[in-house]
């Protein structure tokens, strides 16, 4: 697979803070990546760089191999902001072709790819309704299919899910899916862990400005296991205890463990088979990346601290 | 460069389409009219000719007052303090003789006010008889103190003109129709300054509480979007002015038409009204002029061609800094009006400067205040009708255009800084010192 989208050396202070600060990465063509990081973190600005709103203070982006051009890659860019919404005394149709417009398409072209996400959006009836009539949900999928429409090679996501209900969120989820699929790159940026692990192929995670893991949700994991256990057993052994693990809970024969260093997973099944215990159900407990980002964000205060930047 | 025609198409169609741009463009006219046309009818019946029973001790008086417009005088034998009312007179005028008091003595007594008109008319009336008592007694013969009056009350005696000298050209002055031009224009410009710039205000505002100006400013430039408003805008004023102007040329051929000679003689006789209708009359004698009465001596295309210059050239010149100020207010207010202020005080300023410069479109004030591009459309206006060359040399005109220009384009950039920053901030309310190193900071 090839890159899509490189990033390297990314730097943004503003005056009050170092919103951004030294951050590299790549994304591949193609993949669901998940930009994850605290309220504050530098999220936003580092997705505003990347969508040409803010002019980096040092560093390069790069798509498809080439410096980013804010003025002419806009068309291969499609950004749902996080703050986002609509001109609400607009008519839906002409909201949509207006905005489709904007990116570059050409009057008949917009209105083929707007009829086309309308039908299968179930939004035909929209057309002539104004913005302000319709629910937040119906606001937010038509938002989504102004993202879409103009079929971008990127496409940014930020917190796409808020305020859909699970329905919508779900048809969205599969569109998500289905672009990844056809090709197009998503950037998913969210701090939902449970929409992350679902959805994603690869993450990083950023914290006061730089990037603390960088990894696929699979790696991320393994990286992070601190090899826990869990056994099922038909019985309980005679003696439970033994140096190759320490019991973390029990419930009845259900035992959750922890392998002690110098051991593997296999010692502790040697040992309940050596027991004559029947082991029914035998598997590593992974953390979530929920835990992960837990444990990698607390101790860090929970808003950023204002330092004063000399640049 | 396409985009940007894009944004002012839709910035110009959702506000044409807009049932208040209708109501407004075609309400406004008719109010004015109503309101000038109005207050001329008012003018007009404003003088009653009151009856006036007058019991006159001395004789001297009795028959020989005139009726005029505001009074009408009845010498009835047994006129007094309690029966005037019910003999159908409003006033009564008694004229005591010496022997009563000190000396002859007129008192007008009346159950309500008689105004303003009708005292002064029976004043002059009084005076006059009393003076050519006096000059018959000093024996001036009757045939010479009526041929006197008969040259004096011919208005032209002295055949009163002004005229405008250049070099050795004389032009006929025409002030009050100048600087009831200027005045009207500047009017207009003030007041458009205002409608204009609230609405790419409350247009920036809308981008930003809707929080559309980030979706956006990631398809166009900040400056794009901004330009795209005010031009779109701009487009919507003209069209608002051009159908303003044909709309009063109809109802100006339409009304003269509907309203009664009278009215309209009312209407052009200006100067005759008293004194409350002044104003009135004064708009209405410029209706009067412009339907061809009197349009001699001014330049109506160069007014006509500065005038939307200023029209325009203010516009932009203030639009981009409401534009500013409308990218650093968030949902409240009360934000606005204070932020607002330094812009709205030149504004002001430039429209008390007019009213002196009407005066005096010469002096040092009407000078500076028509140089400076803060004032300069407002208090310009004001001096254009009174003559240019003449009263506005070319060069003042020139350069006040200029300088009205590199204003244009000092304050858009400025504001364009401002705004990029602005418009994607939220939940803060930016103070003037973070504004300042916003517009200052590098891109």
């Amino acid at each position: 697979m090839s890159t899509i989208l490189e990033i390297q050396n990314l730097k943004k202070y503003f005056s009050s803070q170092k919103a951004v600060d030294d951050i590299s990465f790549s994304i591949e063509k193609g993949s669901i990546f998940g930009l994850l990081g605290p309220n504050g973190a530098g999220k936003t600005t580092l997705i505003r760089m990347i969508t040409g709103i803010f002019y980096p203070d040092a560093g390069n982006i790069l798509l498809n191999g080439k410096k980013f051009d804010p003025v002419n890659d806009v068309i291969d860019i499609g950004y749902m902001p996080e703050e986002r919404g609509l001109y609400k005394k607009m008519k839906v149709g002409e909201q949509a072709m207006y905005l489709a417009q904007l990116k570059g398409l050409s009057k008949q072209d917009a209105f083929a790819k707007v009829k086309f996400w309308f039908e299968r959006f179930e939004m035909g009836s929209w057309w002539n309704k104004k913005v302000e009539d319709l629910s937040k949900g119906m606001g937010q999928k038509l938002q989504f299919v102004t993202t879409v429409l103009h079929e971008p090679k990127l496409v940014i996501l930020d917190e796409p899910f808020s305020g859909l209900d699970p329905v919508n969120s779900n048809l969205i989820k599969d569109e998500i899916f289905n672009l990844a699929q056809k090709g197009t790159t998503i950037i998913f940026s969210t701090h939902r862990m449970e929409q992350v692990e679902e959805i994603c192929n690869h993450i990083v995670l950023v914290n006061k400005g730089n990037k603390i893991l960088d990894g696929s949700v699979k790696e991320v994991k393994q990286q992070f296991k601190q090899h826990i256990f869990n056994a099922e057993l038909d019985k309980l052994p005679a003696t439970l205890q033994h140096p190759s693990f320490t019991i973390v809970e029990q419930k009845g024969n259900n035992l959750v463990l922890k392998i002690n260093e110098g051991y593997q997973s296999n010692d502790i099944l040697l040992h309940f088979i050596n027991q004559q215990s029947v082991v029914v159900a035998y598997h590593e407990i992974l953390p979530s990346l929920n835990q992960i980002f837990i444990q990698l964000v607390e101790g860090t205060p929970n808003s950023r601290q204002f330092q004063t930047v000399t640049a | 460069m396409n985009k940007i025609i894009i944004i002012i198409k839709r910035e110009y169609l959702t506000r044409v389409r807009n049932k208040t741009f209708l109501l407004s463009t075609f309400l406004l006219p008719l109010v004015m009219m109503v309101f000038i046309f109005g207050s001329a009818y008012l003018g007009a019946k404003s003088i009653k000719q009151y009856k006036i029973a007058v019991k006159d001790e001395t004789g001297l008086y009795t028959n020989k007052l005139k009726n005029s417009d505001a009074a009408f005088y009845a010498f009835p034998e047994n006129a007094s303090m309690t029966n005037y009312r019910k003999e159908g007179y409003d006033g009564l005028l008694m004229v005591y003789s010496k022997d009563r008091t000190n000396a002859d003595s007129a008192r007008l007594y009346s159950e309500k006010e008689l105004g303003l008109a009708t005292d002064e008319a029976i004043k002059k009336q009084l005076q006059k008889i009393n003076e050519e008592r006096l000059l018959l007694a000093k024996g001036v013969s009757r045939a010479i103190l009526d041929s006197i009056h008969a040259q004096s009350e011919d208005e032209d005696l002295l055949n009163y003109r002004s005229y405008k000298v250049t070099g050795s050209e004389l032009k006929e002055g025409n002030k009050k129709l100048s600087s009831i031009v200027g005045f009207i224009s500047g009017i207009i410009i003030y007041i458009t300054l205002f409608i204009y710039g609230a609405s790419v205000m409350r247009g920036v505002m809308e981008e930003k509480t809707n929080r559309i100006a980030e979706v956006m400013v990631s398809s166009v430039k900040p400056f794009q979007l901004m330009l795209g408003k005010i031009v779109g805008i701009a487009a919507v004023g003209l069209t608002q002015l051009l159908l303003w102007i044909i709309l009063i040329a109809l109802l100006m051929t339409i009304l003269p038409m509907i309203m009664s000679p009278e009215m309209m003689q009312q209407a052009q006789n200006g100067q005759a009204l008293p004194d409350g209708s002044a104003q009135a009359s004064s708009a209405a004698n410029m209706i009067a002029q412009s339907t061809g009465v009197d349009i001699a001596g001014a330049n109506w295309l160069l007014i006509v061609g500065c005038f939307l210059f200023y029209f325009l050239g203010g516009y932009l010149f203030y639009a981009s800094l409401f534009a500013a100020v409308g990218s650093v207010i968030n949902e409240d207010p009360q934000e606005a009006q204070s932020l607002m202020l330094p812009i709205t005080m030149p504004i002001i300023f430039g429209f008390i400067m007019l009213t002196s410069t009407i005066q005096n479109p010469s002096g040092p004030l009407a000078f500076w205040g028509s140089i400076i591009p803060f004032t300069s459309p407002i208090v310009m206006m004001g001096r254009i009708p009174s003559g240019v060359p003449e009263s506005v040399p070319y060069w003042q005109l020139g350069l006040s255009m200029l300088l009205l220009i590199a204003g244009f384009f000092f304050t858009t950039w400025l504001s364009a800084k401002i705004y990029r920053t602005g418009i994607l901030m939220y939940g803060k309310k930016a103070s003037w010192k973070e504004m300042i190193k916003w517009a200052f900071k590098k891109a």
